[in-house]
């Protein structure tokens, strides 16, 4: 009698994901428990009609399985290549599963069966096919699912492990592939499903290798030796720049449990996934059965995933970072979560800037302003006050932590560029000043500042051009404006260490 | 009768075609000893390619519509469902009129191996081998085998890297090679006579050995020139092919 065992099996699953746990201590966790593996997870032939796979792309899930048998599930997914913008005026080609970076998420229950559908567009220049980590045999899907462009290749697979999989192409070169942003999530369900939360969000990291460097503008070609050399341009959260700041944000609202499918779909690096601002109240390491309680950063290997829970109990932005941190502040690896509700004062009374965790990032309400002055740039139509409302927004949220939003600086520590003779006097020494750094006694305003300012070279022509132009006509500064090609005149001009940012 | 009307309605255009446009030429490769990225026996990539003809560009929609105003047979619609399949030629307006999204002058997409080959027959030739094709492919404007200059390799990423959905040049838009021969990299895939041979062993497609380049990077173990992914995703397009497909980046020239 095989039924029996496999039903008795199946509970004991269920019971081990849902149990509450009452105490937070290790030595009282009774989740380590066998729950059987491969060997236990085939519940025998599908049943009921076959269903049709809901896919979603990021940050959004699926809803939960509501279903106690295994079934047949059609999986319909279509490999697109497609221009897409990975930041602010930068364009890059993606290769897609479901047109979007991440690919679409999948949601099944263990037990069923998969019937995969792969169909790679007729106007793709590449043949491609899929690996999904969740499926048990030869090469993940991938010998099977090999797909010409405007061909469809069909295979199935019942998936016997529960977890959070990461799915891939897998063509030759490899790495390419999945440099270009193919991978996504597939979430197997225990039978019983997951302890029920408020709020599910996808969130997968992968980093991008271009010719051109950190935000130049226009379209980039993939850089095969940056490849190799694991020297990557961009780290990203859900394949672009701005795609979780700002109004495309997560939301959650006081009080809710927020639950995070974090995948890393690399190709090269390991991501250490925190939230800045909150402690993850359960990890499911590597997408397992089993949890870690109260965990601040985890580990997300180049093609694994993690499960991470947490309770929000104060309002306010929460910043998801890859905490090898120059990455995120250098490459683009953050998002945010932006939680609704009363001040929790006894839990938390500071007082939050937006600015200083975001360092030169712009909320993205303002940022088509930046991106007008963008277009307008590579058109050759681009106006003083294109620039200067271009520039008021990086102003903001690069410059104005010193010099502050009203450009009167701090008395005695950041020198005044409101009605600044010292700023004024010299427009091109402004510029060697935004890209060089300045360090030591000045006089501005007839007062003394003897200070350091730390290079600015990080940001692009355009950027400085603009933040520049600003501040020339702001707070009783007349007049003045600057363009990218003096930004790159100065620029080309100064010698710089080797190895030194541009 | 109609049929006639059509075939000089058509031979108008096509004459009225060749006014502005050079036909295609098979220019001389003078053979020689190349290392291939893809091994005869393991371990040994060095081939001898001997001296043979090599058209010049990919055959284009006019030189096609031409053979199949000669060649019914294999006009769409009556071509053999077995020797392609339902996207042949679909980008022409009709069986023998090219319409708008195919000019005369760009190369022709859409037909299948078996296609290709019979034309070059028709041509009194046949479709190159792999190492031929590779060994032309490995110029640029001034090398015979520039494949260890950084730039021969970024001029085809970057083709890679555009989407396929755009209109695809005429040929002999860019510069010839050091062979003289256009269209090398960056315009179209092209069929070789032995696309499969280097993979697919028939029966044995789902581990393992011959379609091994297919998964997980297995088959940059047997690639002799393991940094030259550049070339090794051509292979990877062919090897996801068979005869009777067509796509809409992939075209084919013909050698003597």
């Amino acid at each position: 009698m095989h039924w029996p065992t496999t039903a008795i099996l199946a509970l004991a699953i269920a019971l081990a994901a849902c149990q509450p746990q009452p105490t937070g201590s290790v030595s009282g966790n009774t989740q380590n428990v066998d729950t059987g593996g491969s060997a236990a997870g085939d519940f025998g032939p599908p049943q009921g009609e076959p269903i049709q796979a809901v896919l979603t792309t990021a940050p959004n899930v699926p809803p939960p399985i509501d279903r106690d048998y295994p079934a047949k599930v059609i999986v319909d997914m279509e490999v697109r290549e497609l221009d897409l913008e990975i930041s602010e005026g930068v364009t890059y080609t993606f290769w897609t599963f479901g047109g979007s970076v991440p690919g679409s998420f999948m949601r099944i229950r263990q037990g069923d069966t998969v019937e995969f559908h792969l169909k790679n567009h007729p106007d793709s220049k590449m043949p491609h096919n899929i690996d999904l980590h969740a499926v048990t045999g030869p090469g993940g899907g991938a010998t099977s699912s090999f797909t010409a462009p405007g061909r469809e290749a069909v295979f199935s697979f019942k998936a016997l492990n529960a977890g959070l999989y990461v799915y891939h192409c897998a063509t030759a070169p490899v790495g390419m592939h999945v440099a270009n942003g193919m991978y996504g999530l597939i979430l197997v369900e225990p039978p019983g499903g997951l302890p029920p939360v408020d709020k599910e969000y996808y969130v997968m990291q992968g980093e991008f290798y271009t010719v051109g460097k950190y935000r130049e503008k226009g379209h980039q070609a993939f850089d095969m030796q940056k490849a190799i050399e694991e020297n990557a341009t961009y780290v990203l959260f859900n394949g672009s720049e701005g795609a979780m700041v700002g109004e495309k944000a997560i939301k959650a609202d006081v009080g809710d449990t927020v639950r995070l499918f974090v995948g890393n779909g690399g190709p090269n690096l390991v991501s250490s996934f925190h939230v800045i601002g909150e402690i993850f109240d359960k990890v499911y390491q590597e997408g397992g059965t089993h949890y870690q309680e109260n965990v601040q950063t985890t580990l997300v290997p180049a093609g694994g995933s993690a499960m991470t829970e947490f309770r929000v109990e104060v309002p306010g932005t929460f910043i998801l970072v890859d905490h090898s941190i120059f990455r995120a502040f250098n490459k683009g690896a953050l998002g945010m979560l932006k939680v609704d509700g009363e001040d929790n004062l006894p839990v938390y009374s500071g007082k939050e800037v937006d600015n200083v965790y975001l360092g030169d990032k712009v909320m993205a309400e303002d940022l088509s302003l930046v991106s007008d002055v963008t277009q307008a740039e590579l058109s050759g139509t681009v106006t003083k006050q294109q620039r200067i409302d271009a520039g008021r927004v990086l102003y903001n949220g690069t410059c104005s932590v010193c010099h502050q939003q009203n450009g009167e600086g701090l008395a005695g520590v950041f020198p005044p560029l409101a009605n600044s003779d010292f700023l004024m006097a010299d427009t091109h020494r402004a510029i060697e000043i935004v890209l060089n750094g300045l360090t030591g006694p000045v006089t501005v305003n007839g007062a003394p500042y003897n200070s350091v300012m730390p290079p600015m070279s990080q940001l692009n022509d355009d950027e400085i051009a603009n933040i520049l132009t600003f501040t020339l006509n702001s707070w009783g500064n007349e007049d003045g404006e600057i363009g990218p090609d003096d930004v790159a005149a100065v620029r080309a001009g100064t010698e710089r260490p080797k190895g030194a940012a541009h | 009768m109609r049929n006639f009307v059509h075939t000089v309605v058509a031979i108008i255009l096509i004459s009225g075609c060749a006014q502005y446009s050079k036909a295609s030429e098979f220019v001389h490769i003078p053979g020689g000893d190349f290392r291939s990225v893809i091994p005869e026996a393991e371990g040994d990539n060095l081939i001898t390619v001997g001296d043979f003809l090599l058209q010049d560009a990919p055959v284009t929609n006019a030189e096609f519509l031409q053979f199949v105003l000669h060649n019914p047979a294999w006009q769409r619609g009556n071509a053999v469902s077995l020797f392609v399949d339902d996207q042949y030629l679909s980008a022409w307006s009709g069986p023998i009129s090219l319409g708008t999204q195919a000019g005369p002058q760009q190369p022709v997409t859409q037909v299948s191996w078996f296609a290709a080959n019979a034309y070059c027959e028709s041509q009194y030739a046949r479709l190159p081998s792999w190492y031929e094709w590779e060994y032309v492919a490995a110029a640029d404007d001034s090398q015979a085998d520039a494949r260890e200059n950084p730039e021969w390799r970024q001029t085809i990423l970057s083709w890679y890297s555009k989407t396929g959905g755009d209109s695809l040049a005429d040929v002999r838009s860019g510069s010839a090679n050091y062979y003289d021969v256009y269209d090398a990299h960056g315009l179209v895939w092209e069929w070789v006579d032995d696309f499969n041979a280097f993979l697919v062993s028939g029966d044995n497609r789902e581990q393992g050995g011959a379609d091994q380049l297919q998964f997980c990077g297995a088959g940059a173990i047997t690639m002799e020139e393991k940094e030259n992914y550049a070339v090794l995703m051509r292979v990877a397009m062919l090897s996801s092919l068979e005869a009777g497909y067509t796509t809409r980046n992939l075209g084919f020239r013909c050698a003597r």
